[in-house]
């Protein structure tokens, strides 16, 4: 029994100290060149009465500043021990419009995912993953209807969600094996939060661009900057 | 190879089965075109229902086409399995022909129970008596085809032959759906083009100009043989690489013609297909391109220009040689015709970024084509086949044959 007591006070007080020294990566995404235009979408009468503007094809979002959307950035290696237990609270890809939202999300290995339907209309829920042990499925999800909840137990950059009622209809989850992940906003800002103190290298990775940039940080009590400049060829 | 006297009701059945079976080849092109083979996620169940009985407010988006292609396919099964029990009435009597009709039904209702039903889709959804029907189909489609040639004339084993290629068409449509596998559906997609072949080939079989003529044809018409046989073989490799390509889900791999990403070869190199990746705009959920896909694409151009040459040349060879006013002067010029044709909505299909309606329209007069050159080639064999089939065991036959 002593022995179980000083083995959980041990364990509480390493991961407090862990906390206590873990900081955030923040950074920016530039996309360098310029992107073609974006298309519009050929939606169905059905979903095309959902919108008052033609919906568009979601590639290169960017403020028009140079900052650049939907890049996924993780910790690619570095990270040392057990990775922390996924998160209590599931990560969310809803169906709105026609549309997944968000284009891109991240999530942790094993960690609970729930697709949702806000719309009051049919669609699939068909993701793709390519990585074995992470298996592929396709369940109808009705109008407004209930989650389907799952979870990936293998890492995948990027998974693929789509919908195949709808085919225009598709999104991407980056499955890491650790919480230390972000994806940029739409002026290429990006946090990942409570990074513990070390140095790691750090990666990002735009659909579209296909190729993934890499990034050598140290974070320290303060935690660290990370700006990524992604190249159109 | 007609031995029983020509029927015209079933000469025209088979044609109306061949016209149903090329509405069902559009339909499934559209489907593929438009990325929606998996919008009904279940099979053979369709949303947990029995495909019949989906209520009609499902019918929206991909799931009207998907749909829409199933019962279609149904459809061609059906006219298939009569058109099998038809011709095997026709040349059987007795317990032969009983044990023939027996099996058709016991099939069609084997395939007609569906199961319990699984709306979530995948393998577990398949009743196990179609997992036991995908072993079963392959078996009894080589042994009918082996049936036709060990009895020589015998009509019956063919139209058994296109009743089981029906059903192992049917089951692979259906595990490609329960199975998520890309393969199955190349499979799918070229047993289809096939099927359409075969029914029409048994259509011109009991037709009544087929058996009419004993004429022999002339050293110069026999020379034309080989250029039927080459572009024909050239088409239906061509049919595979096209399956092949539209099976891979990537889109188009090359947008602009004649060049080819602005060069006369493209650049297949890591960095050159990032970039065509990076410029694309896919409009439905589409696999990246990849250099095997732009080679493909390639190879699919060089071997066009090729079958169009080859037919070109046989067509003209067709016209100088061939008797006056025989069929197969008026074949050859209609092959041409939808080579030229094809050539064209295959360009058509690349410059306005793959259309549903114009790649369907492709898939559909490439099996034209195909099936065109079958055709011109059971016509430019006709005196041989017949020779061959008038020396099969015909009054003694061990199965009950009846004879003419």
């Amino acid at each position: 029994m002593k022995m179980t007591n000083w083995f959980l006070t041990t364990t509480a007080l390493l991961a407090a100290a862990q906390f206590a020294a873990a900081a955030d990566v923040t950074g920016k995404i530039t996309l360098k060149g310029a992107p073609p235009e974006e298309k519009v979408l050929p939606l169905d009468p059905v979903c095309g009465k959902l919108h008052t503007v033609p919906l568009k094809t979601r590639f290169y979002v960017t403020d028009g500043k140079g900052g650049l959307a939907d890049v996924f950035i993780y910790i690619k290696s570095g990270l040392t021990g057990a990775a922390p237990a996924p998160s209590a609270t599931p990560a969310v890809l809803d169906q709105v419009g026609c549309e997944y939202t968000p284009y891109v999300i991240g999530v942790q290995v094993n960690q609970k995912m729930n697709v949702l339907n806000s719309d009051a209309l049919l669609h699939n829920v068909h993701p793709t993953p390519i990585v074995e042990g992470n298996k592929e499925f396709n369940r109808a999800q009705l109008p407004k209807g209930p989650p389907i909840s799952t979870a990936w137990p293998q890492s995948e950059i990027l998974l693929r969600f789509k919908c195949d009622v709808h085919p225009w209809m598709f999104a991407y989850v980056g499955v890491v094996e650790h919480p230390y992940f972000a994806v940029s906003a739409k002026d290429g800002s990006f946090t990942i939060k409570n990074v513990p103190a070390g140095k790691y290298v750090i990666e990002a990775l735009h659909r579209k661009t296909g190729k993934p940039v890499a990034k050598e940080v140290t974070v320290g009590a303060n935690g660290a900057v990370a700006d990524f400049t992604i190249e159109l060829q | 190879m007609n031995r029983a006297p020509h029927s015209p009701w079933l000469y025209r059945f088979a044609i109306g089965t061949a016209l149903a079976t090329l509405a069902l080849l559009s339909v499934g092109g559209l489907v593929t075109s438009k990325g929606v083979g998996m919008a009904v996620p279940d099979w053979p169940t369709s949303y947990g229902y029995n495909m019949f009985w989906l209520p009609i407010s499902w019918w929206k988006g991909g799931v009207f086409y998907e749909h829409t292609h199933r019962l279609v396919a149904v459809f061609v099964g059906l006219l298939t399995s009569i058109l099998a029990a038809w011709m095997w009435g026709r040349e059987t009597t007795g317990r032969v022909r009983w044990a023939g009709w027996f099996t058709i039904l016991a099939l069609v209702l084997m395939l007609g129970h569906r199961g319990s039903g699984n709306a979530e889709g995948g393998a577990a959804g398949v009743p196990a008596h179609f997992k036991f029907l995908a072993g079963l189909m392959p078996a009894l489609l080589i042994f009918s085809v082996a049936q036709c040639v060990r009895t020589r004339s015998a009509l019956r084993w063919l139209a058994m032959s296109a009743f089981f290629a029906v059903i192992l068409q049917g089951i692979l449509g259906g595990f490609r759906v329960a199975l998520y596998k890309d393969q199955i559906g190349i499979a799918h997609a070229t047993l289809a083009q096939l099927f359409f072949t075969f029914i029409c080939a048994l259509a011109l079989f009991l037709s009544r100009g087929w058996s009419d003529t004993d004429a022999k044809p002339t050293e110069r018409e026999r020379g034309l043989r080989c250029w039927f046989m080459v572009a024909t073989l050239l088409i239906f490799f061509q049919l595979l690489l096209g399956a092949t390509m539209r099976h891979q889900h990537a889109g188009l791999a090359i947008w602009d013609f004649p060049l080819a990403h602005g060069q006369a070869w493209p650049d297949t190199s890591v960095e050159a297909i990032t970039r065509y990746n990076q410029q694309r705009a896919e409009l439905v959920a589409l696999n990246p391109i990849t250099a095997v896909q732009v080679r493909l694409q390639m190879v699919h151009r060089i071997l066009a220009l090729l079958i169009t040459i080859v037919v070109a040349l046989s067509a003209w060879l067709t016209l100088k040689h061939a008797a006056r006013g025989s069929v197969l002067r008026k074949v050859a010029v209609a092959w041409l015709a939808l080579i030229a044709l094809q050539m064209a909505l295959g360009i058509l299909t690349v410059l306005k970024n793959k259309p549903a309606d114009l790649a369907t329209a492709h898939v559909i007069v490439g099996a034209l084509s195909f099936a065109t050159g079958v055709v011109l080639l059971l016509l430019a064999w006709r005196v041989e086949i017949l020779s061959f089939t008038r020396g099969g065991p015909v009054l003694s036959s061990p199965d009950g044959v009846v004879t003419n």
